[in-house]
């Protein structure tokens, strides 16, 4: 179906007529036409969404089908499940929301930016469709340099060390997943994701060898994920890059690593059961809980809104890496709905520290003039709400899900992590609204000594007296949005992920062309309630952000000299902390090195 | 035979790999870093190119002398191959772009000076 390919092919044709066209038209006419362009991209994602439920839509590149009486894939392929679909219409989404966010105000060199946030759109929709192991590898790269060229944006100091860091550490790991793509195809003579988890299911190989396969196909889009020992650029390029492709870095582009993983595992690996899945379960529980951890901790320690927000999104993937490692459709399910909403949250929370630069000229927590904007603090006061997972945003009915699972499979220190990470990130969000918008806080809190100051240029243009209506109406849309896909999303979302668990009707769909599935893998808990349980963990967090921010809000009581012991406490694992994101790429890299090792080994030896 | 060209192959991959990393970790030069970055990319080049060789088998171009339908050398990795080039062709250029204006603002290409994002 010709639909299939609409999401990439749209949006590369209009960038390509913008870039040659640049020259002619005016700023309206270019905003207009982008606008435009991703609302189509999104309404074509939602029509794949509905058209694929219940089955793969599969379109074969230039028609050229599988062949010979065993099927043998010779093409591309973009094969559409609802989920893949769904990611493309979230990514379109927080496109429109972006270029309302710079409409007319945005400092635009002629059509530069419109044109590479359109291909980065095509990119983007590109990695969720494709069911070719080459064509995941090509999206990928595509999608890192345009997203360091707008991360470089603004061409100063700052910026360009961020875009460094960014190319650098992403393209090592693309070209490690490169590797991996390469033996895989050595050993199964297929680029086809389907066709490659049919022929590994027909000739087992040996488990070592597929450990170190899927460890190196899991490299580049472990860095793009910022999982733990691979999180340290994302913080880099947040703090530099303008504001409408912050909200895409946080909001899509960091969930599609973890998109990735899950499909090529599911697709490629899992009729196998190689590598072990308790070997797969260990690794991502260990990853995700040491990202989540360490993410929280990171996001506290920052007085620059954009890093702490980006430090935030570490922290979240990390919970998001937690439902993946569960291995359960409901799981699963509940980690979409939480990357829907997280990822629109998040987009309202930059969209605030976009406003903040474009009147104040900073986004640095001390200074900033105080007192001011007191709407936009309280839609920032929600928007933290919602990124601490509480209803009625897309982002506890998600979180939920996974708890639920969690339980089930008797691993209730997951429910204390999340607990920990929402508690601190909501925190250190709102501990910054408190100080800023409302004038709340005395004094500086030790977590916050030596925090980095980064001068961050204003990337608008205008009266900075006056928050400009498409500002506004970016924030409130993406909130909105937020709340309304939990409800809408709630109880569809367990049958589109046990299509997705279901490797047997991807290789039906897309190498016989039965599109029709049978799903065969049942979700184990299907009450879509929250439990009591729940409720308490909800007000254990709640209690948790009050406390934090509170710490961080006044951390010296009755005019001592030193600052309250547990603001002490935090400021020591911190500081720590902290020493190790030395800003140098080279550390980086070298902390890659020793993680793919790590997680290789632990592959290849769990039981 | 057929196997020590493999194995050479592979050899030559890792060797490749290993070396750029080591470059791009120690590296105290921006455009060494970027070079350091293209040497991890060429051992992709180096590995594709050894997974689609078979010994003593014609190139993929099919003539008089080379039927079609008959055996030859793999040349689905050979189109991969240049795809990938394309690909760090596009990445080296802008890293390198990066590199000069890094040099113009700050007026070092030291890794260790642009020191901007520490914690």
């Amino acid at each position: 179906m010709q639909l299939a390919s609409l999401p990439v092919v749209l949006p590369l044709g209009v960038a390509a007529l913008l870039a040659g066209a640049g020259n002619v038209l005016r700023r309206r006419a270019l905003d207009v036409i982008t606008l435009a362009t991703s609302a189509a991209v999104a309404l074509v994602s939602a029509l794949l969404v509905t058209a694929s439920t219940g089955k793969v839509v599969v379109y074969w590149f230039g028609s050229w089908h599988p062949v010979g009486s065993s099927r043998f894939p010779i093409g591309i392929c973009f094969m559409v499940d609802p989920i893949g679909a769904g990611l493309a219409c979230l990514a379109a989404v927080l496109v429109l929301a972006a270029f309302i966010f710079s409409w007319s105000y945005f400092e635009s060199i002629k059509s530069l930016f419109h044109t590479l946030m359109l291909v980065f759109l095509a990119a983007m929709c590109g990695l969720c469709l494709t069911g070719d192991l080459f064509n995941l590898f090509v999206w990928y790269e595509l999608m890192t340099a345009t997203a360091v060229a707008l991360c470089g944006y603004k061409s100063e100091s700052p910026s360009l060390q961020g875009a460094l860091n960014f190319a650098v550490t992403n393209t090592v790991g693309a070209f490690l997943s490169l590797t991996g793509v390469a033996l895989l195809y050595a050993f199964t003579g297929s680029l086809n994701m389907a066709e490659a988890g049919r022929t590994l299911a027909a000739n087992p190989a040996s488990r070592e060898f597929l450990s170190v396969v899927f460890i190196f196909l899991c490299a580049g889009f472990l860095v793009k994920a910022a999982a733990f020992p691979f999180h340290f650029w994302l913080a880099d390029a947040h703090a530099v890059a303008p504001t409408p492709v912050c909200i895409l870095f946080s909001g899509v582009m960091v969930e599609l690593g973890l998109y990735a993983i899950a499909r090529v595992y599911w697709i490629v690996f899992s009729p196998i059961g190689l590598p072990a899945p308790a070997g797969i379960r260990t690794l991502f529980l260990i990853v995700g809980a040491l990202t989540a951890v360490l993410g929280a901790l990171y996001c506290f320690g920052q007085r620059h809104l954009k890093r702490l927000l980006a430090f935030s999104t570490v922290s979240h993937v990390g919970l998001m890496f937690l439902g993946f490692a569960l291995l359960d459709p409901h799981a699963l399910a509940g980690m979409a709905i939480y990357v829907v909403g997280h990822g629109l949250v998040k987009g309202g929370l930059f969209v605030g520290a976009g406003i903040l630069l474009h009147r104040f000229r900073s986004v640095d927590e001390y200074d900033v003039p105080r007192g001011l904007m007191p709407g936009v603090g309280a839609l920032m006061l929600a928007a933290a709400w919602g990124l601490a997972g509480f209803p009625p945003f897309a982002t506890a009915v998600g979180a939920a899900q996974m708890e639920q699972v969690a339980k089930l499979q008797h691993r209730e220190w997951l429910s204390a992590v999340a607990i920990f990470a929402d508690a601190l990130t909501a925190a250190a969000v709102l501990r910054f609204s408190a100080r800023v918008f409302f004038k709340l806080g005395r004094g500086k809190p030790e977590v916050l000594r030596e925090a980095p100051h980064i001068h961050t240029e204003v990337e608008t243009r205008g009266d900075h007296y006056h928050v400009p209506a498409c500002m506004w109406l970016s924030m409130i849309l993406m909130l909105g949005l937020a709340i309304a896909t939990g409800y809408v999303m709630r109880g569809h979302v367990d049958r589109f992920a046990a299509q997705f668990e279901s490797p047997d009707a991807y290789a039906a769909a897309v190498l016989n062309a039965h599109p029709e599935i049978s799903v065969q893998r049942e979700s184990s808990y299907l009450d879509a309630e929250y439990s009591a349980s729940w409720w308490w963990n909800r007000a254990l967090a709640f209690v948790g952000m009050i406390g934090l921010a509170a710490i961080g809000l006044y951390p010296r009581t009755r005019k001592r000299r030193k600052t309250n012991p547990l603001d002490r406490a935090l400021a020591g694992i911190v500081l720590h902390l902290r020493t190790v994101q030395t800003g140098r790429v080279g550390d980086y890299v070298a902390w890659f090195t020793l993680g793919i090792a790590a997680y290789g080994a632990l592959l290849l030896f769990a039981r | 035979m057929a196997e020590i060209v493999r194995l050479a192959g592979y050899a030559a991959a890792v060797w490749l790999f290993l070396t750029g990393l080591y470059g791009v970790v120690t590296s105290r030069h921006l455009v060494h870093m970027c070079l350091s970055l293209t040497v991890v990319q060429s051992s992709t080049y180096v590995l594709l190119t050894v997974i689609g060789y078979r010994l003593a088998l014609p190139a993929p171009v099919f003539t008089d002398h080379v039927q079609p339908a008959s055996a030859t050398v793999d040349p689905v990795v050979q189109a991969l191959m240049l795809t990938d080039i394309v690909v760090e062709a596009t990445v080296v250029a802008l890293l390198l772009a990066i590199t000069v204006r890094i040099h113009r603002k700050s007026g070092t290409a030291d890794p260790h000076e642009v020191d901007l994002m520490r914690g």
